[in-house]
């Protein structure tokens, strides 16, 4: 085995050209336990973590690019009110210890169902940065997970920040787990309303083979917020959103849960999530006015 | 592969690193520092935590050679010569120690914890606690330890 260690972008990416088997390597926490229990033996590591160029944030035009390399403890001290969907996902992840070392681009990477911030980034219209030594280009969020542990990069291609829209409304996550802390999501949901297009995202986690958005309940919800005359959301609209969100989900049973619990859970979640959202919304709308 | 790194403030130098081995096995084996437990090797435990460069991690997680020319202090490196952190006197003192083997990883965490919030309410510690597996104490002497440090 090898051991890279690019000192900047640059290298990294030129590594990655002449080396499409090595495996990149950022905070370690899904790749190490792979190397630890003998389940990967790549021929190189491509350690990223000396990569400036992948550790820091930016705002621009109201979108926040956010480095690969940003751990998840400084996601949530950073960026907690840019991004509040992306923080309370972050805070979900894990132990402390886990989030001081993974990454939004180590979840991307590894592109588990389960992973906690592909729903957040699928409902808030994400995009993400790769590059390659032949350029750079944009996926969005939609186009990128692909199968189960499957992905959109080529070989050659590294993840280098991921592109969100600053929130203008309210956003929510939520997760079903077996306890409170350390545990892989059962199931996980995220909404983001979206006022300036009058519309909301949705998205489900860990309930399909891939992290997807519930395109029908998006539908939905765009037709029936009552975004000019707002008032509280009726009972009917969150049970059938509720409902929408479960039907998008294809979920199997395992040992976290069976597929019919995931669906159960899953409009539950969505029902709750919208409640909090539009309810939040209401709140600021009022102390606006 | 060579990883050179500052270990409890002194430099140290490991050779024929083997270049998927993890910080806890170099610490271990080869810098001849067992207080960073190998309990489960996949993050699960946190017996293994340690600072690196300041931040506590699970130095199983951590390649050696992520390692090279960063500081990493672990349990060993939290006394003060024979005078123990008071964190660890409080461990001792509560009875928060039974079999010792979860004591390295939650001593660091409690430390890290400490540091950047000196009063700690109950649910802070839980949470920050919420990475490190004890399967003797119960939990609540260790609790009483870290509520007894912060004072
Ligand atoms: C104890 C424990 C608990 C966990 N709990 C959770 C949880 O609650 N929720 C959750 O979602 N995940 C969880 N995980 C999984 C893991 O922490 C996350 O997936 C994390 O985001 C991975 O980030 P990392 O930086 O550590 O990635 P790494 O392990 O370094 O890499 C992960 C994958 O991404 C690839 N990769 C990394 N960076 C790039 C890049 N820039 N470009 C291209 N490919 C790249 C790697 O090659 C690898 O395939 C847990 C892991 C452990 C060990
Ligand atoms: S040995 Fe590292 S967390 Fe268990
Ligand atoms: S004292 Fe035995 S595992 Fe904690």
């Amino acid at each position: 085995m090898e051991f890279l260690r690019p000192a900047n972008l640059a290298e990294a990416l030129a590594a990655k050209a002449e080396r499409p088997d090595a495996v990149p390597l950022a905070g370690g926490t899904d790749v190490m336990v792979e190397l630890n229990f003998d389940h990967r033996r790549p021929e190189a590591l491509l350690d990223l973590t000396r990569v400036a160029e992948l550790a820091g944030w930016t705002v621009e035009d109201g979108v926040v690019r956010l480095g690969a390399g940003v751990s998840y403890t400084r996601l949530i001290t950073e960026l907690g009110e840019k991004l509040p969907a992306l923080a309370m996902a972050s805070r979900t992840v894990g132990s402390p210890q886990i989030r001081n070392r993974g990454t939004v681009g180590g979840n991307l990477g590894a592109a588990s169902p389960a992973g906690d911030t592909h729903p957040v980034l699928l409902a808030t219209g994400a995009r993400v940065e790769v590059a390659s030594t032949r350029g750079t280009r944009m996926i969005d969020a939609d186009d990128f997970y692909v199968g189960v542990k499957k992905h959109s990069l080529a070989p050659d291609e590294l993840i280098v920040a991921v592109h969100l829209p600053v929130a203008s409304a309210p956003q929510q996550f939520a997760k079903v787990g077996t306890r409170n802390a350390m545990v892989i999501a059962v199931c996980s949901f995220a909404v983001a309303l979206d006022p300036e297009h009058r519309c909301a995202g949705a998205a489900i986690g860990s309930a399909a083979p891939t992290p997807r958005r519930a395109a029908e309940a998006e539908e939905f919800l765009a037709a029936e917020l009552p975004w000019d005359a707002p008032a509280p959301l009726r009972d009917s609209v969150k049970r059938r959103f509720g409902e929408l969100v479960a039907s998008a989900a294809a979920p199997i049973d395992d040992v976290r849960g069976t597929a019919e619990y995931r669906k159960h859970a899953l409009a539950v979640l969505a029902r709750r999530t919208l409640g909090w959202a539009w309810q939040d919304y209401l709140g600021s709308e009022r102390t606006c006015a | 592969m060579r990883v050179n790194v500052t270990v409890n403030g002194e430099a140290r130098q490991a050779d024929d690193v083997w270049e998927g081995e993890s910080l806890l096995y170099l610490l271990r084996e080869r810098l001849g520092l067992p207080g960073s437990k190998n309990a489960c090797e996949q993050g699960e435990c946190g017996s293994c935590t340690v600072y690196l460069d300041g931040t506590p991690v699970c130095a199983c997680l951590v390649a050696a050679g992520q390692a090279e020319g960063r500081e990493v202090r672990t349990v060993e490196g939290l006394a003060d010569g024979d005078r123990l952190d008071p964190v660890q006197q409080s461990f001792v003192d509560a009875g928060a120690v039974q079999c010792g083997f979860c004591t390295p990883g939650l001593v660091v965490a409690a430390h890290d914890l400490l540091n950047r919030v000196p009063n700690p309410s109950d649910e802070e510690i839980r949470e920050a606690l919420a990475g490190n597996l004890c399967r003797c104490t119960g939990y609540e002497k260790i609790l009483d330890a870290v509520r007894a440090a912060a004072k």
